[in-house]
């Protein structure tokens, strides 16, 4: 069992379980792998709490049932299972500023804080106006030959692609 | 009934784990990895993405003709899924995490992910939920001839016949990337 003690796997090993796994996905719960929905579905709850009304109310939050299911328990499961693997492999660190970021941007933990969430919101709404996320667009639509799918992976490539020039340089 | 919605949920749960090992041990839930990517200095994120693309292709190519697996495309249109795509890709690079990824980041330890990235995301998507009446409204959010579209309905006979190619395209593809030291 060393090899769940290992850092890091080739990622065409990873690629192979990933996939695997979006198949044993679709064949047990007959769901793809998919993320972004359970983010809007969590909002939604936090939301109503606080203005009960307007949620229910909201034409957006009525085409979806907001509460726990399937989806949610996926990202919580990512969560965990991340988790495991990095405590097994002594990769576990709490970081507040990333290496990257730090060394070439700034070590302000204020400054990364205030991109994350800027980041986080055009992330959050890009995701629902695609109807999708790296995973479910990105490796789930993808395999299900979905034309839709592969155009928003593109894009969300061709957008990062140009931002992460914009902050690091050429 | 209950016992069927707890089984759901518990799937759901363990495919999760599974799934966040993977991007562990691949070293996705890490900032450094995927804006490398972005950056085109690491090609990581990439290779995870192609070969699982293809693994798991071939096994829809399989089980969909055996009505094992469902074909259920998301709707929308290509103009939305740009500019949706584009809106996603900004915040991609600013926050260098998308919403799978920064779960896993938040097991990894990465503090940045579970404070401003979680708070930006779900905002996001709060702020997307408030503006839908107006998008839908001015008719901004049009479905085209894509929406739940895909190539699995027209070629269910033998899907292989597409995706055997297909998918060997892939991986010269991801070929050449190694061997020209991607």
């Amino acid at each position: 069992m060393d090899f769940l003690m290992l850092e890091r796997w080739s990622p065409y090993v990873v690629g192979i379980l990933i996939g695997l796994l979006n198949i044993g996905s679709l064949l047990v719960s007959k769901k793809p792998l998919g993320a972004s929905t359970s983010f809007m579905k969590f909002g939604g709850i936090i939301y109503k709490s606080f203005d009960k009304e307007k949620v229910k109310n909201n034409e957006y939050y009525k085409k979806n049932e907001l509460k726990l299911d399937w989806g949610m328990m996926l990202v919580l499961g990512i969560i965990l299972g991340a988790f495991v693997s990095a405590i097994l492999s002594g990769d576990f660190n709490l970081i507040a500023v990333p290496d990257m970021w730090a060394n070439e941007v700034s070590d302000s933990f204020i400054l990364r804080f205030l991109a994350a969430v800027l980041g986080g919101i055009f992330l959050g709404i890009g995701a629902r106006w695609a109807g999708g996320c790296t995973s479910g667009h990105g490796i789930s639509g993808t395999s299900l030959l979905s034309v839709i799918s592969w155009v928003a992976a593109i894009a969300f490539f061709v957008g990062g692609i140009a931002v992460a020039f914009l902050i690091y340089g050429m | 009934m209950a016992k069927k919605k707890d089984r759901t949920l518990m799937q759901g749960l363990v495919i999760g784990i599974l799934f966040g090992f993977f991007l562990q041990k691949g070293g996705v839930t890490k900032y450094d990895v995927i804006v490398g990517q972005l950056r085109l200095i690491d090609f990581t994120v990439i290779k995870i993405i192609l070969t699982a693309i293809v693994v798991s292709m071939l096994g829809i190519s399989y089980f969909y003709p055996k009505k094992m697996v469902p074909v259920k495309t998301k709707p929308g249109s290509i103009k939305n899924a740009t500019i949706g795509g584009l809106l996603f890709g900004v915040g991609f690079g600013l926050l260098g995490y998308c919403p799978g990824t920064i779960a896993g980041a938040i097991g990894n330890g990465y503090i940045d992910a579970i404070t401003g990235g979680l708070i930006g995301i779900v905002l996001g998507t709060v702020i997307y939920a408030m503006m839908y009446g107006k998008l839908k409204e001015k008719g901004v959010l049009t479905q085209d001839k894509y929406s739940e579209y895909s190539l699995f309905h027209k070629i269910k006979e033998n899907p292989f016949k597409f995706t055997l190619p297909f998918g060997a395209f892939l991986v010269i593809v991801m070929y050449l990337m190694e061997s020209n030291g991607f």
